[in-house]
């Protein structure tokens, strides 16, 4: 390894550190608190670096590849870095109380140090731009959430962490095959080797990719990080984990495995298979994707009772909508030069919805902590217990449903406008009519906050952490939506790096 | 091009609203929020002046603009930041304004979550400044759709009778007309050529040399549409419809109103309607002149005959109630619907257009605004005291309130059109406007004003005047004890009666203005 091997892999590192830091002051001190606060402030460290290779503050700007062509710390995958970090920032203030809870305070500090050796992982994984790098990248981000997710050792939680291990190691194995296959045709493991080879291979008329070895390969592909990105049909796992894992891991698995997988597939789509002809055909296959992933997401929540569960399926219509945005190529755009509205798209949404799903969660455990119901039901009258949270609750709520002029609004706009660009006029109107569909669900969650009686009427509050984490996340939610700018400007820069764009 | 002065006076209102709603804590606040509110909505009734004031009418065009066209971008959404005033929006803020601060002083005695209350009153005002503002379609969409939230809260949570109910009706009624908007300006968007979400075209030097903009009516005039500019047109009608609203989609409104809180049925009426009447002349007669295979003036003979119609219907539907405001809600559709008469004197393309009759339609939004805010203010002090707004029930109130009788019949005498009041004047430049026009749907509509005289005259003479009704009425310790109303009552009385006689007396001071934004709309 060189010196420039280590600048480029600095915030992984640094968050590697941190996590054995983690547990070290769990070993000594046996407190917490401490535990929280040392992850809490440790991650300034890698956001630090990660800041640092945007801007170039300390050292060149690094830009280029590193250990051999294996990962890469150009601006896409330092965004999805930044946003990962803040999202881990999030959920470490948001478990504060969690981890020190009766029934966690014995493996709080293994807890942190999952959630860290996880993101560490994500990390690698965005800045993958090889497939071995990927694959063994995609297995230390997910080992750590199968002992999250059963962490608790109840019956409920073990199951979760069981499925949730089974399939992911089963999604793995697709996705190994299809790597495979993509080897095999191309005799190369590197990104942009594979696009080079892909152009010059010869082609079949009439058959998808060209090839019989590279669209079965993009289908193994796609379903692996369907897995990952919860689209329909690899999404059942969802409401079953999201159930029985504790909610901070549900909150941070619905937001930053999210993010990930789809950068890690805008990645290999557009490198690997970045030229027109192959750019059409994966466009129509996540045009599809995404019109069923958000009608069945949205049609499944519909008759949900349980809050966990809803948000489970909600997560997975806002997949779909995600999708739209990847589906919206270049290639078959409508005159307008326009090329990376589907692209920026994508990553306005990804953020957005972050911090959008954020607020909706953290409010939730704050919720659930208290009254032990996260039944619909529970939520009744929750303005006149609790109004802070409630109003925190429907806010995010009104924004998953992409109420004006909130950052879910705006993100389906972009989104839905990149699709119209690209020609998906259908896509758009099946896109629109969900969202009518949507709010039917996300408007019962608010009358039972706003209108129901409660069934207790005693007030309560939640602690200062997770109102900050949650306050902080709706902040974010506002602003964006405002000012979409502020985020599309560094997505703008963060897709510069994509070859074909 | 920044001026800052639209951006101000828009989010001021939100801006305190929700300082207000996170840091006002302990025993004391509710007053605190009180003063705080209503100060929020005078500094904003302030500036509201100052744009109507400051807007230079030897200029014209649109002026005060706030530019930021990097607010979206990407080259896909061709949508920017832009606010601006012409002749035709600067009086509706102004109307905004004033009405704000009405319904803000008349919120005084609100008592239950009265910071929740005036978060939400002070959003709702924010969101309709916005929309008459807000010279980007998907800006201006946005704002539309803002107003929901807060609405649905203030009738769902303050109002009296069925509020969630009329709470839910207002919003599926006026989310459906959104999405029919939605879809119109999507519709508008993916046709080849436009491509841009400005609704007007502003050139290079009003900018300070920024690129100039061409808006949507330029690009609509020579592009090819994808969809047919007829069902755009009918999009866009049917959002408004709902909103203004006209035969047969009005069915929310007397719900709505009648179950609101007072203040919320003065924003409702106030300024509400008017983005509808707005979006009409900005929208449906500024977008569609010059567009290939189908213009406004297609269809402006069916405007005329529709809104004559909804003009008889509203009228006659009103005399038969017997609720002091539902009857005045039922009056809102009658007089609305002489808004659309007036947008329907752009005459058919043959025929020539009448200037007076658009002019008259932008003043009887600005009249109707005042004129209803006002009534609607005083069955709100009338109900404070009676508690009951059942007209037979009711009856020699006049003895006992006469300021409140005083001002319920200038309300009264300004909603039928009586000389020296502001109604008659907007009503008699679309009467003389668009008979110039369309004569027979004209002359079915003059009627509308004789049904107003009968449903105004007829119910303050059961209410005010008269002997009292023996059995069911008030008690007589309800009624001994009745008492007019005081200094707090009539202060926002008074702002809402000042513009009625003002107008009334010197309309060139509104409609000048509104000259010039007709004009520029007009092309």
């Amino acid at each position: 390894m060189t010196v420039q091997d280590f600048w480029v892999l600095s915030p992984e590192i640094a968050m590697a550190a941190l996590a054995l830091v983690v547990i070290t002051v769990d070993l000594v001190t046996r407190s917490m608190a401490k535990v929280s606060t040392v992850a809490f402030i440790g991650l300034a460290v890698p956001i630090f670096f990660t800041l640092n290779l945007w801007f170039g503050w300390i050292g060149n700007p690094v830009d280029g590849p590193a250990l051999f062509g294996t990962v890469e710390a150009d601006r896409f995958s330092l965004f999805f870095k930044f946003i990962l970090l803040t999202v881990t920032a999030g959920t470490i203030l948001a478990s504060a109380k969690y981890i020190a809870s009766d029934r966690m305070k014995d493996y709080g500090g293994e807890f942190v140090s999952l959630v860290l050796l996880s993101v560490t992982g994500m990390m690698l994984l965005v800045s993958a731009t090889e497939l071995i790098t990927i694959y063994v990248a995609l297995e230390l981000s997910a080992l750590p959430v199968v002992a999250l997710a059963a962490i608790h050792r109840t019956k409920q939680g073990v199951e979760a962490g069981t499925k949730f291990f089974v399939l992911s190691a089963i999604s793995s194995a697709i996705l190994l095959y299809g790597f495979a296959y993509l080897y095999g045709y191309t005799g190369s493991t590197n990104l942009d080797v594979i696009m080079s080879r892909l152009a010059v291979l010869p082609t079949e008329a009439g058959v998808p990719f060209g090839s019989y070895a590279v669209l079965l390969s993009v289908i193994m592909i796609v379903a692996g990080f369907g897995f990952k990105m919860a689209v329909v049909p690899w999404q059942m796992w969802v409401p079953d984990v999201y159930q029985g894992a504790p909610t901070p891991v549900a909150a941070f698995l619905s937001v930053a495995s999210k993010a990930a997988a789809f950068a890690v597939i805008m990645r290999i789509m557009y490198t690997a298979f970045g030229n027109d002809a192959l750019m059409q055909d994966w466009s129509g296959l996540f045009a599809i994707l995404a019109a069923v992933t958000m009608t069945v997401g949205n049609m499944l929540a519909l008759s949900q009772s349980n809050i966990k569960r809803l948000l489970g399926y909600s997560t997975i219509a806002q997949a779909g909508y995600i999708l739209v945005g990847l589906a919206s190529v270049s290639a078959n755009q409508v005159g307008v030069t326009s090329a990376n509205a589907g692209p920026q798209g994508v990553l306005y949404y990804l953020a957005g919805y972050a911090f959008t799903n954020l607020a909706v969660f953290f409010a939730v455990i704050a919720i659930t902590s208290r009254t032990n119901d996260d039944s619909i039901e529970g939520l009744n009258g929750l303005l006149r217990r609790s109004p802070l949270l409630a109003g925190l609750l429907v806010f995010g709520l009104l924004s998953l449903l992409g109420m004006p002029p909130t950052v879910g609004f705006m993100a389906k706009v972009v989104v839905f406008g990149a699709a119209l660009n690209a020609n998906l006029t259908w896509l758009v109107i099946i896109g629109v009519v969900n969202t009518v569909i949507a709010a039917y669900y996300y408007l019962r969650v608010i009358r039972a906050i706003v209108f129901e009686d409660p069934a207790d009427d005693s007030k309560f509050s939640a602690d200062k952490p997770i109102l900050i984490a949650a306050g902080v996340a709706a902040v974010g939610a506002g602003v964006f939506g405002l000012a979409p700018f502020l985020i599309l400007d560094f997505a703008d820069k963060a897709l510069s790096i994509i070859p074909g764009l | 091009m920044f001026d800052g002065l639209l951006t101000i006076t828009v989010f001021l209102p939100a801006a305190v609203a929700i300082l207000v709603a996170l840091f006002a804590r302990g025993e004391k606040a509710d007053q605190q929020i009180r003063w705080i509110s209503i100060g929020a909505t005078v500094a904003t009734f302030f500036l509201t002046v100052l744009v109507f004031v400051g807007y230079d009418q030897d200029a014209g065009g649109i002026q005060m603009i706030d530019y930021f066209e990097h607010w979206i971008p990407i080259d896909a959404l061709r949508s920017s930041y832009l606010l601006g005033v012409d002749g035709l929006s600067a009086p509706l803020v102004l109307l905004t304004g004033i009405l704000g601060m009405a319904a803000a002083l008349g919120s005084w005695r609100i008592k239950k979550r009265v910071r929740e209350y005036f978060l939400w009153l002070l959003l709702l005002q924010t969101a309709v400044l916005g929309v008459f503002v807000s010279l980007d379609l998907l800006l201006f969409f946005i704002f539309f759709e803002f107003e929901l939230i807060p609405m649905f809260m203030l009738i769902a949570i303050w109002g009296s009778g069925r509020p969630r109910y009329s709470a839910m009706k207002f919003v599926l009624f006026t989310l459906a007309g959104g999405a029919f908007m939605l879809v119109g300006i999507l519709a508008i968007y993916v046709t080849p050529g436009v491509n841009t979400l400005a609704m007007v075209s502003i050139p290079s030097e009003a900018l300070g040399g920024a690129t100039e903009i061409v808006g949507i009516p330029a690009l609509m005039a020579t592009a090819d549409l994808v969809v047919p500019a007829a069902l755009i047109f009918g999009f866009f009608f049917i959002a408004f419809a709902v909103k203004l609203p006209l035969w047969p989609v009005h069915s929310w409104l007397p719900d709505a109103h009648t179950d609101a809180p007072t203040a919320v049925s003065v924003m409702l009426a106030g300024v509400l309607l008017k983005m509808a009447g707005y979006g009409l002349l900005r929208i449906n007669l500024g977008f569609f002149q010059e567009t290939k295979g189908f213009t406004i003036h297609d269809v402006s003979g069916y405007l005329a005959m529709l809104a004559a119609g909804s003009v008889i219907y509203g009228g006659i539907i009103t005399i038969r109630q017997t609720d002091m405001k539902r009857l005045i809600a039922y009056s809102s559709i009658s007089h609305m619907g002489f808004v659309l008469l007036g947008v329907a004197a752009v005459g058919s393309s043959a025929g020539h257009t009448s200037a007076a009759g658009l002019n008259g339609a932008a003043l009887q939004m600005f009249t109707h605004g005042t004129i209803t805010g006002l009534a609607f203010l005083m069955v709100g002090l009338t109900y404070d005291r009676t508690h009951t707004r059942h007209i037979p029930h009711l009856g020699g109130l006049w003895k006992k309130m006469p300021l409140i009788a005083i001002f319920f019949i200038i309300a009264g005498f300004g909603s039928l059109g009586l000389p020296a009041l502001s109604g008659f004047v907007s009503e008699i430049m679309i009467f003389l406007g668009t008979f110039s026009v369309w004569p027979t749907a004209t002359t079915i509509a003059a009627f509308g004003v004789v049904l107003a005289a009968g449903y105004t005259l007829w119910m303050v003479q059961r209410t005010f005047f008269g002997a009292r009704p023996a059995n069911p009425g008030l008690s007589d310790e309800v009624y001994d004890n009745l008492e007019d109303a005081n200094w707090v009552d009539m202060i926002p009385v008074i702002v809402l009666a000042a513009p009625i006689f003002i107008v009334g007396i010197w309309p060139s001071v509104v409609t000048d203005m509104f000259d010039i934004g007709i004009q520029a709309v007009l092309r």
